[in-house]
């Protein structure tokens, strides 16, 4: 290639990718709507025999949406940003694009595998890395791939230094890679004995021990899937659509390297009053609080970023997407450390302010940044514009009120629940049955439930305009510089 | 001082992974084998009650119910005694939940029957008016799987030395037999056969009686030995 001639980037990959996003996003927040309606109304959960529990699905949904939507969202934009911010194309090296087609191919078998025998009931159990150990190895191997393509990329790049994305890219492979294989340490029960079913296995670790590596892994994996990559693409995509430079290198910089160093300790903030040890409980409780400084740092350079630009949230919905992504991700991030207080967790834990905590997380970070990336990446990928703006604006409102009915209700009924636990009347006894605990939630369980069904509908809005966006948007001439074109 | 780093994308990483795993080395390592002891009393579970801890996880029931007591006095009155590290050293995996949309179980077996959790699987509500709990009825037709169970147990006697076949107390009695194939058959059917007779399903007491153990009753072996 001659210098200043322009790059021909390969989306092909990015392409397939972002189908899946859109399919698994379905699927997962599908599933988790049933799940909501199941808890509020129990009748729902016999509508498939076995298959469809409340307690057979729940893996399905979490696996789903981590794995199946979140993770094709960071790899459809891993292969779009890495072609742009290291200036080379996927069509210049046949090795590296094989590769990225086997990591697209081996990861959607991975998904549908894991769909297949989580609704069959073969789990380990341990929340986050249910599938049994002939699927790890599927895993391990499309991961190994994604690394193949990260380094090689980045080993014929033209740009000398990496930009901060790639920064969170490389986090992401090394840290997820680490816990998934410790944690996943099997032992085939077949294998070593010859009776039973090949595919069963037990845990290296037993008790405390399996606790403290599955919850070590729990919250980070979880942390470098949802939070590290997402970051990537926030770095990437707004500076990018708004037309405006990052607010600060430094921040940068103390923000990347400080979550890294404090994001590990934070599991321990599972274990509070466990078995585990008390010095690594205070731990985990102290660590999340500090990590409340790099979480907060590259969100409100983020918000920086947009200084003197604001008037774009009016006229731009794709900054909006990304300004409420990262004002959820601030909330979430003060959330967090808040329920990992010793004192407040100990209403909080095991009851529902945890998934509200989660829900915040996802929904108003994960998912509108990954759906605002998507957005931004389709007229690129297409060279067509956005199919609908009117579109895309009810999508927004109709899917921050799901979040707000979503994370009331849960907060509301996640301390009510943890109250009633633990309250005693005038004689010493305890005030409530455990099943008084229970149907007090019903209502809190409907409003959640639907919240999430506004936030569902929402989604097949963003499905809807992609594939308009994709088959009938109006053709663009040239490649647009920053905002994304939508039609009215 | 990181600028350097940027422009070196082999270092770079390497110092990645320093930094994202310094606080395992610090934090997971450092008490691994203090809390591979075991409490007094506790002993591995036979085949039956393995086999009910495998039907525990393939449906899922840690998504609902918890299995740690933690030390505060609303939970030991409610559920007894709080949790220690040593009794959970034969739990591969764990299993303590991490949402309590039912209560916990850890001790269920000192307050809850054969009878009990029998109505309970088939129609939660006759027994908790008010229960969001599904039915679990399927459990009173799918067979446990023994021969997986068998091959766990073995498993872990010989990775993990799991004391089976082992007089524990020194009583001069074996206190989890396992033994052969056919031994562990046959002593888990004995079992099996204790337990349906507490229970009213004419249809499981039958498959009992034919020589096959339904889910529901392993099920019922391992929430019973749970105290």
């Amino acid at each position: 290639m001659q210098n200043g001639a322009q790059i021909e980037y390969d989306y092909s990959i990015a392409k397939a990718f972002t189908f899946a996003t859109i399919l698994f996003g379905i699927i997962g927040m599908l599933v988790g709507v049933i799940l909501a309606f199941q808890l509020a109304f129990p009748q729902l959960n016999e509508l498939a025999g076995e298959y469809g529990t409340f307690s057979r699905l729940r893996p399905l949904h979490t696996n789903g949406v981590a794995f199946g939507f979140t993770l094709s969202g960071i790899f459809a934009t891993w292969y779009y940003i890495s072609q742009r911010v290291l200036k080379v194309s996927l069509k210049e090296s046949p090795f590296l694009m094989a590769i990225g087609k086997l990591h697209f191919l081996l990861y959607f078998i991975t998904i549908l595998l894991a769909v297949v025998t989580l609704l069959a009931g073969i789990t380990t159990s341990k929340e986050y890395a249910e599938l049994e150990w002939p699927i790890d190895i599927l895993v391990v191997l499309w991961w190994v791939l994604w690394g193949v393509s990260i380094f090689g990329l980045i080993g014929i790049r033209r740009e000398r230094t990496l930009y901060i994305s790639i920064w969170y890219f490389i986090a992401s492979f090394l840290a997820v890679a680490m816990l998934y294989l410790f944690n996943n340490m099997e032992v085939p029960t077949a294998l070593v004995s010859g009776y039973g079913s090949w595919m069963h296995s037990v845990s290296m670790y037993a008790g405390t021990n399996d606790a403290l590596v599955q919850w070590w892994y729990g919250h980070n994996a979880v942390g470098f899937v949802f939070t590290v990559p997402i970051i990537a693409m926030i770095y990437y995509f707004l500076p990018k659509e708004s037309g405006q430079n990052v607010y600060s290198y430094k921040l940068s910089i103390l923000a990347f390297w400080g979550l890294l160093f404090v994001y590990l300790w934070a599991g321990g903030h599972h274990l509070i009053y466990s078995t585990v040890p008390d010095w690594m409980q205070t731990m985990g409780s102290v660590m999340s609080i500090v990590l409340i400084l790099p979480s907060w740092g590259s969100a409100i350079n983020m918000l920086l970023t947009m200084k003197g630009e604001w008037q774009q949230l009016q006229t731009n919905t794709l900054i909006k997407f990304m300004i409420l992504a990262s004002t959820f991700y601030m909330l979430s991030t003060i959330e967090g450390p808040i329920q990992s207080i010793k004192s407040v967790n100990a209403i909080a834990h095991f009851t529902d302010w945890i998934p509200g905590h989660v829900h915040d997380g996802t929904l108003g970070w994960v998912t509108f940044m990954v759906m605002a990336a998507l957005y931004h990446m389709a007229p690129r990928m297409y060279g067509r514009e956005l199919y609908s703006k009117s579109l895309m604006d009810t999508q927004f409102w109709l899917q921050t009120t799901g979040i707000v009915l979503y994370f009331t209700s849960m907060w509301i009924a996640g301390i009510t629940q943890g109250m009633m636990w633990r309250a005693y009347d005038e004689y010493g006894s305890l005030l409530y049955s455990f099943i008084d605990t229970v149907t007090v939630l019903k209502p809190y369980y409907t409003i959640r439930a639907v919240g999430g069904l506004l936030y569902l509908i929402g989604f097949f809005m963003f499905a809807y305009n992609m594939y308009k966006t994709a088959t009938a948007g109006r053709v663009l001439d040239k490649e647009p510089i920053n905002a994304t074109p939508v039609a009215a | 001082m990181f600028h350097w780093f940027e422009q070196r994308p082999f270092f770079f990483a390497v110092l990645v992974f320093i930094f994202v795993a310094f606080a395992g080395i610090v934090e997971v390592i450092p008490d691994f084998a203090k809390q591979s002891r075991p409490t007094v009393g506790t002993k591995p579970y036979t085949v039956l009650e393995l086999a009910g801890r495998n039907v525990y996880i393939k449906d899922s029931c840690n998504a609902c119910h918890s299995q740690l007591i933690r030390p505060f006095k609303s939970e030991t009155d409610r559920y007894g005694m709080y949790s220690l590290s040593g009794e959970y050293v034969y739990d591969r995996p764990f299993l303590w939940g991490s949402k309590r949309t039912g209560p916990d179980l850890h001790r269920v077996g000192n307050y809850r029957t054969t009878d009990w959790h029998e109505n309970h699987m088939m129609d939660p509500a006759s027994v908790v008016p008010g229960s969001i709990m599904p039915s679990y009825a399927h459990q009173f037709k799918n067979i446990a799987d023994i021969d997986t169970a068998y091959g766990e147990a073995v498993t872990v006697k010989k990775v993990f030395n799991t004391p089976y076949d082992v007089d524990l107390n020194g009583d001069g009695k074996i206190d989890v037999p396992l033994g052969t194939y056919e031994e562990a058959k046959a002593e888990t059917l004995k079992e099996a056969k204790a337990i349906a007779a507490d229970m009213k399903n004419q249809a499981v007491k039958d498959a009992v009686a034919n020589g096959q153990i339904p889910e529901i009753v392993a099920l019922i072996a391992y929430l019973n030995s749970l105290k």
